[in-house]
């Protein structure tokens, strides 16, 4: 809600960001036309995780980092087990790689399809939300959802349940997933797919407000593919790094508005983008002819810098998925061993994958029993916060003419491009509380 | 936020009970679990009216409302206020999940040293503003009925929500895994491989999902009624368990529970106490 202060300026105020993952809030102020304060403030109690991981065992991390988040719980499955195997000097078969692949593929799928249906759709059709949508709209959401269970059918198949998957190890999984068990979800991934590329056509015509923004990039590269389970880090302004040297071009810090960390690429004061825009705009020479075809029809470039438009970027992203998803399936031998053995070693390791909303990079210390010394982990949604201000601030500047309703609910909606994570950014050790 | 005054509502809309969900400390799978429901989401928002639920909508109807749902567990000076005003506005108040039935993994922070752990941690300290421990949602309000799970099961959620509706209690079982394995036709991942499974003191729900999957039960669901938790310690033991693996197989997603609290304090200073085999 919006309210006047003393001086002449003007507050907008949102307690309780709706349609996000996890609890913040908006606050922005303005005065004569210009914005003088943006703060997204996640109240988001921490949960310490980086604090408890110290004196777990190096096989513990799948499934309890899983636990910051029941939307992306492979996201830290994946990225804990590549860090663990890096640290224990352990490589695994590209059989297991592909069913951590294909397990993700799922996880993209329930996650995409519940944003761009149930939680950004109904601000561009102009509802509350899907409940709501559904009852002059009920074939988007009945399709939505028909999509979204697809993606949990696969999760189910391959880690055991969508919430939580108990299937993945550090060094593979417990048992792969049988030729009949894949056999048999194949049809509705297939169904899915179709659907899915409607689906781009759908969101492609919704209306998007014209909105440019200078974004820096950056999101893995893979040696072949779009990237999803693993790669290196690249970036829009040409650069590139190793995983393993991500702590030293990120840096997180921490600003007293925010229970989450704030993070910064090489130094610079301007925010960097991770997430479906990023991924798409630096690898969009590596989606499927199907995806790539999904994202043309759709009006896509190469490089898409309009934050609204990020829906069409998750569908077509839907399509990459469920491609992918069927390409690896269609492949499958099962032939070779479903885990390898991790035995435990002094050292220091890190993974990174492509969680949903972007770049998700855990860094383990471990002593020569295995035992965990030293955690670290760097969610999207973090990465994310300082450009999610700037947005607000362009946008507020940009539209002021707006009335307060009109304005705050495209503040609201500017937050929802992101799909922020908000118990993903708020696991973290430091904690600070504005009390200003 | 659109808020709408309920007396707006027409008469058949009146009748629906309604629902609210509500988030404490948490990851957001347990309310996940209720969008999960594909099949059944938009025939459940035809039989209760949702009223409350940031996550799926910006609507909110004012309350009482007829059921809540809490997931998450109490960890700031906050949600100590906010729980108060739930069970106010509530007239039936549901937990769902491990963090609002035992405290969740954030309950980890319990056994540790908070002062040294925040000395050692916080770059500022003085902006502090959390509890020194995890709790569940009873040990500060009453509580109509706790559906366990890390996460809960959507079967089971579904049961819940029509039993609040219909006014009878929930047909939940209280028995452990190990039943759900044997009805599932699953080999003993204990007898036949040694493989340490928690399903003897565990409750069901989750189907026998981990043995299912050739591994144990980390006890995801928490205790059962009346766990031997000595019992299955000894076992571990004999299966090769170091006594700080016991401590950690029982400190997961329900380390706060009082059976699973207990018996990983039997065995932290480096071995049981004495007295091994009789309860504590």
């Amino acid at each position: 809600m919006s309210h006047k202060l003393t001086d002449g300026g003007q507050v907008m105020h949102v307690g309780t960001l709706a349609r996000v993952e996890g609890e913040g809030a908006m606050h922005i102020e303005y005065r004569d036309g210009t914005v003088t304060d943006v703060q997204l403030r996640i109240y988001e109690p921490p949960r310490f995780y980086e604090a408890f991981l110290r004196g777990r065992a190096h096989t513990e991390p799948p499934d309890i980092t899983a636990r910051i988040c029941g939307i992306c719980p492979v996201a830290y499955q994946m990225s804990s087990c590549w860090a663990v195997e890096d640290a224990c000097g352990v490589e695994v078969p590209e059989e297991i790689r592909l069913m951590r692949r294909l397990l993700y593929c799922g996880e993209w799928i329930e996650s995409h399809a519940l944003h761009v249906f149930l939680l950004h759709a109904p601000d561009f059709l102009g509802y509350d939300g899907a409940v709501e949508m559904a009852a002059d709209h009920p074939d988007v959401v009945e399709r939505g959802l028909r999509i979204k269970k697809a993606g949990n059918d696969l999760m189910d198949t391959v880690g055991g349940r969508s919430v939580h998957p108990v299937n993945v190890k550090v060094g593979g999984f417990y048992r792969y997933p049988t030729r009949e068990e894949l056999r048999a979800v194949r049809p509705r991934l297939q169904r899915a797919l179709d659907e899915a590329v409607q689906t781009v056509k759908l969101v492609a015509g919704f209306e998007f407000p014209d909105l440019e923004q200078p974004y820096e990039y950056l999101a893995l590269r893979a040696e072949s593919g779009y990237p999803i389970e693993a790669g290196s880090v690249v970036t829009s302004s040409g650069g590139a790094f190793a995983v393993r040297d991500f702590t030293k071009h990120i840096e997180e810090f921490h600003v007293p508005h925010s229970n989450a960390l704030h993070a910064r690429l090489d130094g610079s004061p301007d925010p960097y983008v991770v997430g479906p825009l990023a991924r798409y705009s630096l690898n969009a020479d590596r989606l499927s002819d199907v995806a790539r075809e999904a994202a043309r029809e759709a009006g896509l470039g190469d490089t898409c810098r309009n934050p609204f438009r990020s829906i069409i970027v998750r569908a077509v992203e839907l399509v990459e998925a469920y491609h992918e998803a069927l390409r690896i399936i269609d492949g499958w031998t099962g032939s070779g061993p479903a885990s390898v053995p991790v035995p435990p070693r002094a050292g220091e390791g890190f993974g990174a994958s492509e969680a949903p909303r972007g770049v998700l990079f855990h860094r383990y210390v471990l002593d020569d029993e295995g035992i965990i010394r030293d955690a670290q982990i760097v969610p999207p949604t973090s990465q994310n916060q300082p450009s999610v201000e700037a947005d607000l601030r362009t946008m507020v500047q940009s539209w002021s003419q707006l009335d307060d309703h009109a304005l705050q609910h495209r503040c609201e909606q500017a937050i929802r491009n992101y799909d922020p994570c908000i118990s993903c950014a708020t696991h973290f050790l430091d904690l600070t509380v504005d009390r200003g | 936020m659109t808020v709408t005054d309920r007396s707006d509502a027409t008469a058949t809309e009146r009748t629906r009970p309604t629902l609210a969900v509500w988030k404490f400390a948490s990851c957001d799978g347990c309310q996940l679990t209720l969008l999960n429901c594909e099949d059944e989401l938009l025939r459940l928002a035809g039989e209760v009216e949702i009223a409350y639920f940031p996550e799926a909508t910006r609507a909110v109807v004012e309350g009482p409302y007829d059921v809540s749902l809490v997931e998450g567990s109490i960890t700031t000076p906050e949600e100590l206020e906010r729980i108060q005003h739930v069970r106010q506005v509530s007239r039936r108040l549901i937990t769902i999940g491990a963090c609002a039935t035992a405290g969740g993994i954030q309950a980890l922070r319990n056994f540790g040293d908070v002062a040294e752990f925040r000395s050692i941690v916080y770059a500022h300290p003085e902006y502090l503003s959390t509890l020194s421990r995890s709790t569940p949602i009873s040990a500060h309000v009453s509580v109509d009925f706790e559906l366990r799970g890390c996460p809960i099961n959507k079967r089971q959620l579904l049961e819940v929500l029509a039993a609040s509706i219909q006014d009878r209690k929930p047909r939940i079982p209280s028995h452990s895994v190990c039943v759900e394995c044997k009805r599932r036709g699953n080999v003993c991942v204990t007898v036949a491989h040694g493989t340490p499974c928690l399903g003897p003191v565990t409750q069901a729900g989750c189907g026998a999902l981990c043995p299912s999957f050739d591994r144990g039960c980390y006890g995801c669901f928490g205790p059962q009624d009346t766990p031997n938790t000595v019992s299955i310690a000894h076992g571990l033991r004999e299966l090769g368990m170091s006594e700080p693996e016991v401590v950690r197989i029982f400190r997961t997603f329900n380390a706060a529970s009082e059976p699973f609290r207990r018996e990983s304090e039997r065995h932290e200073q480096g071995g049981p106490p004495a007295g091994e085999g009789e309860d504590a």
